[in-house]
């Protein structure tokens, strides 16, 4: 019988390697030109995640039996980098921390994956691009348990990079209408935004502590004696202002990732995706990753009163702002978004309070309503005549519940989506845009200039011959 | 003497030699292509052999076989050139073998194979002169195929002309001890490298020449090893600011013009102005990590963006020349393709699981040590190009269906190409410390470290 850190520690890798296992099954296949029945990919869907919860739910079961908080699996240095005296050496670990925290995370995604996969199976059947949904379907759930699991903030950078490629792609699932891959690629705009702001506060955590430990950056805390480093006792050993400048750096991550606002007008156009990945993603997991940031390193938020207030307001700011626009959308999915924001806002709020359970279960109970609502989504108008049908009469309806100019202006802020997009349009797209279209134009003019001719293949000209609003969209 | 011990530099150089005479014997185009293939898999080989001797005696100059000038040996694999002679002979290889069938007839491969001579000859030469000589050799291949095509740039002869000037009076002011000399030579850098304002020839080039011929004439970077070879080591620190700082300028401008383009070669163009920089940016940071980054990603840059321009020329050769302007739907007809863009696409930005990842995290590492702004710089110029490239794959493989009637996936020599590729991409980044600590020690080779 093998010893409980052994079997902790096995049981840890299994989680950690079945999503890649089934991203490099079905990644592979694809690669060689390999057919894939719908069958094979179900099945082997079914079995990983199964599998994976299986284990996580053993290894949560061993720590609670033996009363542990903090279990680690290291996969040692996967570079490490020597440098002269005068530097600081570069070590990059793989490491990843069973706590209170990450192991409700990852067995609520292994979860929601394994039922939305058996849903997808049969939502995604015969649908063109069945194994494309799949593949990119296991590239998130590997992003999401790296992520959950990381116990170096650069290995949770690796899994947020992969959580939003699979997320930008599978917004643009239906690649043939334009509007998902418009919107796509707003997605994969704003998440890059995050991911550059979340990059940057990863190499400065790196470049502080030489290998960008959890840990090592959160240290102790002293509990009846004890030194406890296992969430949520850990304390900030950074200087006040490297928490600042760090803790900024990572709520324009979560704020980018959670779409808190500015930053919210993605979330409805992610909508476009297939509805097994809007469930899963933006219903439940993706959306909380941002909260999930923040709770990771909460000890930088209880080291500065100024992030805690940003967080604070953030998220009621976001808050406020989504139940309004929730309450004017005239498509399900949409309105559905627009609440799950509500919810994520409420969230960010918590923790922003120095709250740790709390937001940590809500994350766990909305992300469980909310996929089941996103799920039940295409068929909610049939259960509402069905409804209307039984009763023989029209079902009541509710009233807006605005009055006066005020109730027409926060109406048309609703409805207008607080003008959050077309403000970040006009301030930051259009400006730079127009600026490199113009040096575009005058590149194109020396090149012809100086050649003194016109290109022998036909080259076209930067301006767009779409309309502007699709232009700027695209 | 053995076969094993011949000069390994000289051999990877004279096979593409002999091939090229070959292949001047032979007048079908198909015979043509498949001995232009042996020659190049032979280069390949002979040019790992060489990779794998550095460090030992046979690296050096065996039996006094070896090529000297004035005595000294030209031609060296050392562990800066180690790994870059497999990396040009693979580009190579690659490039054959997704070189469609139509254009076999329209390919000068003799003059490929002269090319690859060349650039080979160029990433193991260490002596001054030669090297310049080589590399004023190397710009006359370009020039004669766009010729032989009726295709006029004078921005590329006035760029390429002024490089050489600039080279060949500039190492003769550094010989001479005039202080003019590193100027002059950084100014050669400068354009040889495509650094902004002297970039608008790269663009040009990769408009007007043959895909293939300006991808393996741009993608070694041949700007990079000019400035290790010849003015790192001569150059005072103002100098090597001045690299920096318009270095650092045109990887940003490039990434910001590659998210508008509306024409498939510009764009690529600018993209690898963008990644191009950023190696020049770390070499001249001069902090171990950077130095070990920016070689870390001159390799994986230079295998992401060939890999990325061979997508890019094997779509071409489909569907004929690429426009921005709209959606083209290509994914159902080559989603080989599209995954191919988007692998090598992310290879390029340091993508975790790619190659280039580790080396960006180091690059940037290194950059925020020396000076903040240079490693936030970083960040951004990544942040665009990974919008403009997938900004690119949506507009080329999504959008209403292609409609064509006969199969437009990739042909299984191209599949090859392809997953050699990704397998290198790939197993780089998820296997980096055996290769970063190689580039640690040919960054250390250099003598730029802090400490020395």
């Amino acid at each position: 019988m093998p010893d409980f850190p052994t079997l902790s520690a096995n049981l840890g890798t299994v989680v950690i390697s079945v999503p890649f296992a089934l991203m490099f099954y079905l990644g592979g296949t694809t690669l060689i030109g390999r057919k894939r029945s719908e069958a094979a990919t179900a099945r082997a869907v079914t079995a990983t995640t199964g599998v994976g919860l299986i284990a996580g739910l053993i290894v949560l079961g061993l720590m609670l039996t033996n009363d542990t908080q903090h279990d680690v699996v290291s996969f040692g240095d996967w570079v490490h980098v020597e440098t002269p005296v005068t530097e600081k050496p570069f070590h990059f670990a793989i490491k990843f921390v069973f706590d209170r925290l990450s192991v409700p995370f990852t067995a609520l995604t292994y979860l929601l994956f394994g039922t939305i996969g058996v849903f997808a199976t049969k939502y995604m059947h015969r649908e063109e691009g069945y194994n494309r949904f799949f593949t990119l379907y296991s590239l998130f759930l590997a992003g999401m348990v790296t992520a959950a699991l990381a116990g170096t903030i650069e290995t949770l950078f690796f899994g947020w990079e992969l959580v939003g490629l699979s997320s930008a792609l599978l917004v643009g699932f239906f690649h043939n209408r334009p509007a998902p891959v418009r919107n796509a690629f707003r997605v994969w705009v704003v998440y890059r935004i995050s991911d550059a702001a979340l990059l940057l506060a990863a190499v400065v955590l790196h470049h502080m502590s030489s290998g960008g430990d959890f840990d090592k950056l959160t240290g102790y805390q002293q509990i009846d004696g004890h030194d406890v480093a296992a969430w949520p006792y850990g304390v900030c050993r950074l200087p006040a202002n490297q928490v600042l400048i760090v803790g900024l750096l990572l709520i324009i991550a979560a704020a980018g990732k959670s779409a808190l606002i500015p930053f919210s007008g993605w979330l409805p156009r992610a909508m476009e995706g297939p509805t097994p990945s809007s469930a899963v993603f933006y219903g439940a997991l993706s959306v909380h990753l941002g909260a999930y940031l923040l709770l990771r390193l909460d000890p930088l938020l209880d080291a500065s009163p100024v992030l805690s207030t940003i967080v604070v307001i953030l998220g009621l700011a976001t808050a406020i702002f989504a139940t309004l626009t929730a309450r004017v959308q005239t498509d399900i999915k949409s309105a559905l978004a627009f609440a799950s924001l509500t919810q994520v806002g409420l969230i960010v709020a918590e923790i922003g309070l120095g709250w740790r359970y709390i937001p940590l279960v809500h994350i766990l109970g909305h992300a469980c309503l909310r996929t089941m609502q996103f799920v039940r989504a295409p068929s909610v108008i049939r259960d509402h005549n069905a409804i209307e049908y039984a009763l023989g009469d029209r079902l009541p309806r509710g009233s807006s519940g605005f009055l006066g100019k005020f109730g027409v202006r926060a109406y048309r802020f609703a409805l207008e989506r607080g003008h959050l997009d077309a403000i970040l349009d006009r301030v930051f797209c259009a400006p730079f845009l127009a600026l490199f279209r113009g040096i575009d134009r005058f590149e194109r003019r020396i090149a012809i200039t100086v050649n003194d001719d016109q290109p022998t293949v036909e080259a076209p000209v930067a301006t767009p011959s779409l309309s502007p609003a699709k232009e700027r969209a695209i | 003497m053995n076969l094993l011990s011949l000069p390994r530099a000289e051999v990877a150089i004279g096979i593409p030699i002999i091939g090229a005479i070959l292949v001047r014997t032979v007048r079908d185009p198909a015979r043509a292509d498949r001995v232009a293939i042996v020659s190049r898999i032979l280069v390949l080989v002979a040019s790992l052999f060489a990779w794998a001797s550095v460090g030992t005696e046979t690296a050096l100059c065996p039996w006094g076989a070896c090529l000297t000038f004035f005595g000294r040996p030209i031609f060296t694999v050392d562990r800066l050139s180690g790994s870059l002679l497999p990396l040009v002979a693979l580009l190579h290889v690659l490039t054959v073998l997704s070189t469609s069938r139509v254009k076999r007839n329209r390919t000068s491969y003799t003059g490929h194979l002269i090319g690859e001579a060349a650039r080979l000859a160029t990433f193991s030469c260490i002596e001054p002169w030669p090297l310049i000589a080589l590399l004023a050799f190397s710009t006359i291949l370009p020039y004669i195929e766009m010729a032989q095509r009726g295709l006029r740039s004078r921005l590329y002869v006035w760029h390429m002309l002024a490089f050489v000037v600039l080279l060949i009076s500039g190492w003769f002011a550094v010989e001479s001890k005039w202080s003019v000399g590193p100027i002059l030579l950084l100014a050669a850098v400068l354009v040889r490298s495509g650094t902004f304002p002297a970039h608008l020839w790269v663009v040009d080039h990769f408009e007007r020449a043959a895909f293939g011929t300006a991808l393996l004439f741009a993608t070694p970077i041949a700007g990079v090893y000019v400035a290790l070879r010849l003015v790192i080591p001569n150059a005072p620190d103002v100098v090597l600011q001045t690299i920096g700082i318009a270095s650092l300028v045109t990887a940003i401008y490039a990434a910001g013009l590659a998210i508008v383009q509306t024409d498939v070669r510009r764009f690529f163009a600018y993209t690898f102005l963008s990644h191009a920089s950023i190696v020049l940016v770390g070499l001249e940071l001069h902090t171990s990590l950077s130095l070990t980054g920016a070689l870390g990603m001159w390799v994986s840059v230079a295998l992401s963006l060939g890999g990325l321009g061979l997508c890019l020329r094997a779509v071409e050769a489909r569907y004929g020349r690429l426009s921005l302007n709209r959606h083209l739907g290509l994914y159902e007809k080559s989603p080989m393709l599209a995954i191919g863009f988007l692998v090598t696409g992310f290879g390029c930005i340091g993508f975790p699981g790619t190659a280039g990842f580790i080396a960006n995290e180091l690059l940037v590492d290194g950059a925020i040590e020396a000076n903040p702004v240079v490693g936030v710089a970083l960040v951004f110029e990544a942040m665009l190009n990974s919008i403009a490239i997938v900004r690119v794959y949506l507009l080329l493989f999504t959008g209403t269906q292609n409609t064509s009637s006969v199969p437009l996936d990739v042909t299984w020599r191209k599949r090859v190409a392809m997953l050699t590729l990704f397998a290198l991409i790939f197993v780089g980044g998820l296997a980096p410390n055996v290769w970063i600590h190689e580039r640690y020690e040919a960054a250390r080779s250099l003598n730029l470290f802090p400490e020395e």
